[in-house]
């Protein structure tokens, strides 16, 4: 299904489009020269070793810092970003690693959080319970995931935060969602979960970047595999081209390029 | 929170299988410290009228009610602070502090001859008796300097917290110092009186009741049930609970964290500002050693009612609950005649029993 999904988008215009990245902390050259473009609905596997500037790029993309070279294009205009806001604002949303989600809140609750419903009651402006409630189940629904917008996430199981993490993405009508290690601490079953969920945000269009270590995940979901090694991007190639073993070689560096 | 069903429609390809519902008192308020503290309240005012003819009495329902709502109201603040993961320790001096300027405006402005008294004050025609020019405005103009005062403390602790990203406890560790030590620096340590025309108004609001109701318990209910709205149907509220849940998280949502976690401390100063005004009332004066370890009583009030020190738990009922506890059981050890000195030692293991009651609960549910 890869090969043909990839197919299918790559007329489509790419929804983000970065030229010549490079990236300076002082005197560590963090990034140097990467060139990517993803186009809606392809999943693109990110990987790498720990160092290898996967995190560096993932928070560029996301606003954290500016760039120190090179463009980014977003929907085919060139933005630049200086807070997580204003990536957010165009349409980019995180899901980081841990998630950063409210466990003492409920579910819709945190899927809304920042972005609360509101109505007027008389002079006050109070929260729109019932309307959160509605619309997360609409999105957990929408990603078939388990989930009851008013259970509390702290009795949540892995699978189910990852659900309301995704959801709270899709309230944006976002065009490109970044995952962090999302499947780095949740049993098996889990793990399938969040696989459809990423299968659930290619349907309708979002492309994804999954960063990931775990090489099944990369081969069941995405598209095109991306690796990175010392700050270079050292290869971009479809996930039908290649094998987990020829992966692996790039990412520790035992084969240089492909 | 609206009551959850088990047939809650969900499309037909998502089955609940393996996930059930949390039983309703697995859930909310009942699986809540604050619940079984109240439980145990109740449990103690049955014994407490068993044991003492005296207890149900009108009179001394009047004074526990009158009592507890002395510090009720600085914990229903500090609560909201204690919920972000927060904690204020100057609440004990800012009462007094606030009640010192209450109380010095209002005499001052009533004293002919001191500063703006002209605007505010006349003396009648026998020369020595002073009228208000508006009956009521200098109370209204002294209680708000009391809370600007309080509010001014507030946005400093808030600040220091939230911008400056010094610890909770030791920002208002020394603002407590500060508070107090500036008390006895206004009032050259030997605190002061509310005085002047306006001075009945101000013991009738503070001290009075409307049909048996001390008029401190009637604030006390009527800000609960506002800070009750505030905190579960306002974004704010909902953002008081995040901050306190996951502060990384409020932040990455988007959530103006520094804000909110100013207004919390805002909150919490007014409170303990309008606190100690009403208990200055109460007493008659603000000395200069009042409410001294108050935030003490306050905190452990808290902390008895079911908010959690680590953040993201707490509320009204908790806080009031609390409060009322800590009065019956000092109450019932002086209608017991109990040596009083046993007080202290009792609210110290009440406060480790309810937390502990609670870690056991949450291993066996």
């Amino acid at each position: 299904m890869s090969a043909t999904g990839t197919a299918a988008t790559a007329a489509a215009a790419p929804v983000l489009d970065l030229k010549g990245i490079g990236k300076q902390f002082g005197a560590i050259r963090a990034l140097h020269g990467v060139d990517l473009t993803i186009r809606p609905g392809e999943v693109v596997g990110l990987m790498g070793d720990n160092g290898a500037g996967k995190s560096t790029l993932v928070r560029i993309i996301a606003g954290n810092f500016p760039p120190s070279q090179g463009t980014i294009h977003f929907d085919g205009r060139e933005v630049h970003f200086h807070r997580p806001m204003d990536s957010r604002s165009v349409g980019i949303e995180v899901v980081y690693q841990d998630l950063a989600l409210a466990n003492n809140l409920t579910a819709a609750a945190n899927v809304f959080l920042g972005r609360e419903l509101k109505r007027n009651f008389g002079p006050l402006v109070l929260l729109d319970h019932k309307g959160m409630e509605a619309r997360a189940l609409e999105l957990f629904r929408e990603l078939r995931s388990e989930t009851r917008p008013h259970d509390l996430v702290k009795d949540m199981s892995g699978g189910q935060r990852q659900a309301v993490a995704i959801a709270r993405t899709r309230l944006s009508n976002a065009k490109l969602v970044m995952m962090d290690e999302p499947t780095a601490a949740i049993s098996v079953r889990q793990v399938e979960q969040v696989l459809s969920l990423i299968h659930r945000l290619k349907e309708q269009g979002i492309a994804v970047i999954l960063i990931s270590h775990r090489m099944p995940d990369i081969f069941a979901v995405c598209d095109r595999v991306v690796v990175m090694r010392r700050g270079e991007k050292k290869a971009d190639k479809p996930v039908a081209d290649t094998s987990p073993e020829e992966v692996t070689a790039l990412i520790t560096g035992a084969k240089e390029a492909a | 929170m609206s009551v959850p069903s088990e047939t809650s429609p969900a499309s037909p390809d998502v089955t609940f299988t393996n996930v059930g519902a949390a039983r309703w008192w697995h859930r909310g308020v009942f699986a809540s410290q604050t619940a079984y503290v109240t439980l145990a309240l109740l449990a103690l005012i049955v014994v407490m009228s068993f044991a003492s003819p005296y207890f149900l009495t009108e009179g001394n329902l009047q004074n526990v009610a009158k009592n507890f709502s002395f510090i009720a109201i600085a914990t229903l603040g500090i609560t909201f602070v204690i919920i972000t993961g927060g904690i204020d320790l100057s609440v004990g001096s800012l009462m007094c502090f606030a009640a010192m300027i209450t109380s010095m405006v209002m005499t001052s402005l009533s004293t002919p001859g001191m500063p703006l008294s002209s605007l505010f004050v006349h003396l009648a025609a026998d020369g020595k008796t002073v009228v208000a020019n508006v009956p009521g405005l200098i109370l209204i103009v002294s209680v708000l300097a009391g809370l600007v005062v309080s509010l001014i403390v507030g946005l400093i602790n808030g600040v220091c917290v939230a911008l400056l990203g010094l610890s909770p406890f030791v920002t208002t560790l020394g603002m407590l110092s500060i508070v107090r030590g500036l008390g006895y620096v206004i009032s050259n340590g030997k605190g002061s009186f509310p005085g002047g025309p306006d001075a009945d108004y101000f013991y009738a609001l503070t001290q009075g009741d409307v049909y048996g109701v001390p008029a401190p318990f009637i604030y006390l209910i009527l800000l609960a049930l506002l800070m009750a709205l505030v905190l579960h149907h306002t974004t704010f509220g909902r953002h008081v609970f995040a901050i306190g849940g996951n502060e990384k998280a409020a932040e990455l949502t988007g959530v103006s964290v520094p804000r909110v976690k100013i207004e919390v401390y805002v909150v919490g100063a007014l409170a303990a500002g309008l606190q100690g005004i009403i208990i200055s009332g109460w007493l008659g004066s603000a000395p200069a050693n009042m409410a001294t370890s108050y935030e003490l009583n306050v905190i452990a009030a808290a902390v008895i009612g079911g908010a959690n020190l680590a953040g993201g738990i707490g509320g009204p009922l908790g806080a009031i609950v609390g409060c009322v506890l800590l009065e019956v059981i000092r109450n019932g050890l002086v209608l017991a005649q109990v040596n009083s000195y046993w007080q202290q030692t009792l609210v110290g293991v009440i406060i480790i029993a309810a937390v502990l009651v609670d870690r056991i609960r949450a291993r066996l549910l």
